[in-house]
């Protein structure tokens, strides 16, 4: 195929995002492109409004100003309901489980709810049997009547995951799906997100505080701080990037410290 | 939950309770008793549309506003047009379904959810109570006003016998569970559910909150409009105080509360227990103790809501579940 003929689609577009609370700039004019198929890790310290952006992204906050769009249409301001409709499902950076439901009964709610209006009407049967494929898909390990305070913190963030998934998103918004994980939790987190972008064919970005795991797996890497984009490039430039480790690594040291 | 009316004996018990309340009238009780009755059915009916959606955290402490509007509404049309109850019930519910609609959007729109949700619906209950006081010149102010009288004329839904009150406001009742019932079975019950717990998650996955608030409020409005109509018609007397005032509007949850909203039967059982007891403090002592009623009711909500927030058949069913539980564990 000649080159010209490979398009690159913009699966998700950020035009001059900012967000506002009072007079503090949570989000200031950020502007970022990700492509379909695309594996990109945001990274930034705490604070630095990685998590504000994805709730601008899945309609959780209304930004302050800019534009954001999803494969071409214009989505600021919509409802995140709406927003999961058209393909955008998330993971919570504090785990939001349901508490009275059993574990199966949250990722069924993604199944049943998610995707209306895309694919087939899911009946309960139907969503129950999807619940439990990505149940398993995220190597969850539960009963059918598990209630999700029996889990650990590995075990609700995968619930996290499964209840994203179950919505059949084409883009995933990961929020720190491997803080306060250990070594081995984290090893089996990072590759399932990898199987989600390879296997299920659905764009990823991977927000996280740690550099780790994430430098690893992601093509490409954009730090925040203070709500500002610093840099942007592949993991191995950007690591030696100097504003980076002034304003991130610099930080790490302190906190090691 | 699991109640124990719904394993195996269930449906046994069920019968046999369901068969003594239709037989009851046939072996002539007093009237009294008849009367006694039949306002448990009307009320719990209402306090049964009141907990569709006390039960998802949607506490309303205005549900006078809409058993106000259906009962006047349909009252009015009858005296002034003399159009039938049974027409105008549907007339007045949906005015009661136009208020829900209207203060619904307003609320759920601009994310009023919880106790502000409660402050609002109490202002909108009495607002509506205030409303009919104010249009004096049809309403009849706070006097009130009776509805004209047929004489035994069942299209214009008046009876010359208690008895027909009691076998409709019992099917009214039946009906009310029947949809509680059908709610649990649909896929709104588990959207309410998740609303209910967190909004934010609910939402992620694909939650219409909006959409799913209105239709809950719209359902429980609609069949508290018809409760008032019931209601008027069996009482044949108006007034704003009873219909739709912040004393009616508190009495009904507190009734739910007092039960169990959680639990398809607690409404019922809390409209029973305080229905009974109102009238034994009525007929024992008379009007020495005027208004002693409504102090119990405060200080007997506090105490329930902080003690025992699943109401006290939801409690003994709770008790009576993990028994059985630890029970099933030991053999």
């Amino acid at each position: 195929m000649p080159p010209s003929l490979i398009q690159v689609l913009i699966m998700l577009s950020l035009d001059g995002i900012g967000k506002f609370f009072g007079g503090l700039a949570a989000l200031s004019d950020i502007s970022l492109k990700v492509e379909e198929g695309e594996f990109l890790g945001l990274i930034g310290p705490n604070g630095s409004g990685k998590t504000t952006l994805f709730n601008v992204i899945s309609g959780v906050l209304k930004p302050s100003s800019g534009r954001v769009s999803f494969m071409g249409a214009d989505i600021t301001g919509l409802y995140p309901d709406k927003i999961c409709h058209l393909g955008v499902a998330r993971t919570f950076q504090i785990p939001r489980p349901l508490k009275d439901l059993t574990v199966v009964e949250n990722v069924m709610l993604g199944a049943l709810f998610g995707d209306s209006g895309r694919s087939t009407y899911h009946s309960e049967e139907t969503a129950k049997r999807d619940a439990i494929k990505y149940i398993d898909f995220v190597g969850l390990k539960v009963g059918e009547l598990t209630m999700p305070d029996e889990l650990t913190a590995a075990g609700l963030r995968k619930l996290e995951l499964a209840r994203a998934l179950a919505t059949s998103p084409t883009l995933l918004l990961a929020d720190e799906v491997i803080s306060g994980l250990n070594q081995e939790e984290i090893l089996e987190a990072s590759s399932v997100l990898n199987r989600i972008r390879d296997e299920m064919g659905v764009t990823i970005i991977w927000v996280e505080h740690i550099m780790g795991a994430l430098m690893s797996l992601v093509e490409r890497v954009v730090v925040l701080d203070y709500g500002k984009i610093i840099a942007e490039g592949k993991p191995s430039e950007v690591s030696g990037d100097k504003r980076v480790v002034e304003a991130y690594l610099g930080e790490e040291e302190q906190e090691v410290y | 939950m699991r109640s124990p009316l719904n394993i195996k004996r269930g449906p046994i018990l069920l019968t046999v309770i369901l068969g003594c309340l239709i037989l009851f009238p046939v072996f002539s009780p007093s009237p009294y008793l008849i009367h006694i009755i039949t306002l448990i059915f009307i009320w719990s009916y209402v306090s049964t549309a009141w907990s569709y959606m006390g039960r998802f955290g949607l506490v309303s402490l205005g549900h006078g506003a809409f058993l106000g509007t259906g009962a006047y509404i349909t009252a009015l049309l009858f005296n002034f047009f003399n159009l039938s109850p049974w027409i105008g019930m549907l007339i007045g519910a949906s005015g009661a379904v136009f208020l829900a609609a209207v203060l619904g959007y307003a609320c759920f729109r601009s994310g009023i959810i919880g106790d502000y949700f409660a402050l609002v619906t109490l202002a909108v209950g009495e607002l509506v109570a205030l409303s009919i006081i104010a249009m004096r010149e049809i309403t009849g102010g706070s006097l009130g006003f009776t509805l004209r009288s047929l004489g035994n004329s069942p299209l214009y839904f008046q009876f010359g016998s208690k008895v027909y009150f009691y076998y409709i406001s019992l099917l009214f009742l039946l009906f009310a569970l029947y949809l509680w019932k059908r709610i649990d079975k649909s896929k709104m019950q588990k959207a309410l559910k998740a609303i209910g717990e967190d909004e934010v998650a609910a939402s992620s996955v694909g939650i219409n909150i909006i959409r799913h608030k209105m239709a809950i409020f719209i359902i429980s409005a609609f069949l508290t409009g018809i409760g008032g109509v019931l209601y008027a018609q069996y009482i044949t007397y108006l007034n704003p105080h009873t219909l739709s005032g912040v004393t009616v509007s508190l009495a009904i949850p507190f009734k739910a509360i007092l039960g169990g909203m959680f639990n398809i039967w607690g409404p019922a059982i809390g409209t029973a227990m305080i229905v009974s007891l109102e009238e034994y403090i009525r007929v024992s002592y008379g009007t020495k103790f005027v208004g002693v009623s409504e102090v119990v009711y405060g200080i007997a909500l506090i105490t329930l809501i902080i003690f025992l927030p699943k109401g006290l058949y939801g409690t003994v069913l709770e008790i009576f579940h993990k028994r059985q539980r630890s029970a099933e564990t030991i053999t």
